[in-house]
């Protein structure tokens, strides 16, 4: 850590020179993450780049009746912005279950996801949401799905002076609903045993004509389940459509055993997860409609 | 070594200092201004004993660099009695012996005003919520909810124009 040096840069474009310039260095944004690793020696960065003195880096935009949310922006300030906790609730209740009050005050979502955790709690529910993240490079932007980002625990898709600088939401649609649910053995100040996100539409009559099902902790990164979507589509979320997603969930989940849980309790977890996921997600969607 | 200047406010002054690149600010607070009233447990963000105000947000010092507070308003547990008179959360806890060995109750203190600014009259789950990320390893908690729910109960007293 001796060696370190920190820049606050004012423009995207002098963050990703100054990440290009040295492949150790490190964007920071809330430091929840970020700042552990290195003080465990984890990490020893040549560079930390604050992306906090960036314009846009944070807060919630509107484009349209999307959201745009810059990379810098802490999970408390989501739940602050009262129509993105409207039209995305499971996303921003996944954000705010994410430590304490005094880490939600620091950490973002971009970090969440850059952080890699196969448990981090907002990328199942950003993921469900259909969630684009901006990264910004030496090439210029280009935009990807949150699901893409982490590749497997602690490693991300990003390039050599990449980072992302917004994730944006879209709009929510009518007849939408998501929700969030992790299982943990404390109700704060924990880390995901297992996470299911869903985000689905419901038409007038309350039958699904979309879903999107995904999964934290069940694997080396999120799980985006399309046949637990799929098993939705179509269905007025009866019971054997519940079961078909649970059964495509539990297919799709390939846990380990660890200290927070094993394979089985995992596995049995995720399919009662995602259920109950599916059925606030559908009132949440039907209470709008 | 470079080292980093940094000019910010802490408890209403303005304050400058010197720091390493990936020096916390807990550190700067304890070492190099003499703050020592926050207290690092942990180091890791997990036990809220470094609990400071940033910019008007309740943080762990511990997961904040020094540098980051270029400009900021930082506000420590020194601030929160005026001159020589408690605070009433300060004043609770001493009536309701919600401390034992004290290491935690600077921390404790920050995060329970920083509630009682927002929210006057908080039930005891919302308490107990907001008060997750401080631990304590003595009391058991009961005590500390009490002083706070004691002191909010002033708080709102003194609010009360008369």
């Amino acid at each position: 850590m001796s060696s370190t040096t920190y820049h606050a840069p004012g423009t995207v474009e002098d963050a990703v020179a100054l990440l290009s310039a040295d492949p150790t260095a490190r964007p920071l944004g809330g430091g929840t993450d970020l700042i552990v690793q290195m003080r465990s020696g984890r990490l020893n960065p040549g560079a930390i780049i604050d992306l906090k003195r960036i314009e846009g880096m944070n807060g919630v935009r509107r484009a349209g009746d999307a959201f745009v949310i810059g990379a810098a922006t802490p999970c408390t300030a989501l739940k602050a912005d009262a129509a993105l906790a409207a039209a995305w609730p499971g996303v921003v209740e996944a954000a705010n279950l994410i430590g304490s009050v005094q880490v939600r005050n620091r950490a973002t979502m971009a970090g969440n996801l850059c952080n890699a955790s196969p448990a981090a709690d907002s990328v199942p529910a950003l993921a469900a949401a259909g969630a684009i993240c901006v990264v910004a490079g030496p090439s210029g932007l280009r935009e990807v799905p949150a699901e893409a980002i982490p590749v497997s625990p602690g490693k991300t898709s990003l390039g050599a002076g990449e980072f992302v600088v917004e994730i944006r939401l879209p709009a929510k649609p009518a007849g939408g609903g998501d929700a969030y649910l992790r299982s943990t053995p404390r109700t704060e100040m924990d880390i995901a045993v297992v996470g299911a996100g869903v985000s689905l539409v419901l038409d007038g009559e309350g039958t699904c004509t979309s879903a999107r099902v995904a999964l934290g902790a069940v694997g080396p990164t999120v799980v985006l389940v399309e046949e637990a979507g799929a098993a939705l589509v179509g269905t007025k979320l009866d019971d054997n459509a519940l079961a078909a997603l649970s059964q495509a969930v539990q297919a799709a989940s390939h846990p380990i055993d660890d200290k927070r849980g094993t394979v089985s309790y995992r596995k049995a977890m995720a399919g009662v997860l995602a259920r109950r996921a599916a059925l606030i997600a559908a009132s949440r969607a039907g209470a709008k409609a | 070594m470079t080292k980093i200047h940094v000019s910010t406010t802490v408890n209403g002054d303005a304050a400058e200092f010197l720091c390493e690149p990936a020096s916390s600010l807990l550190d700067v607070l304890r070492d190099t201004l003499g703050l020592t009233g926050s207290k690092e447990g942990c180091g890791s963000g997990d036990c809220g004993a470094c609990t400071v105000m940033l910019d008007g947000e309740m943080v762990c010092s511990c997961l904040v660099l020094a540098a980051e507070a270029e400009g900021r308003t930082v506000a420590t547990i020194e601030g929160v009695a005026e001159g020589s008179v408690l605070h009433p959360v300060q004043q609770k806890f001493l009536e309701h012996a919600a401390l034992q060995c004290g290491f935690c109750t600077p921390g404790f203190i920050v995060a329970a005003k920083a509630l009682l600014d927002r929210n006057p009259n908080p039930t005891e789950t919302e308490v107990r919520y907001w008060l997750a990320g401080n631990l304590c390893r003595c009391t058991g908690y009961d005590k500390i909810v009490r002083a706070v729910m004691a002191a909010a109960a002033e708080l709102r007293q003194e609010r009360t124009p008369a």
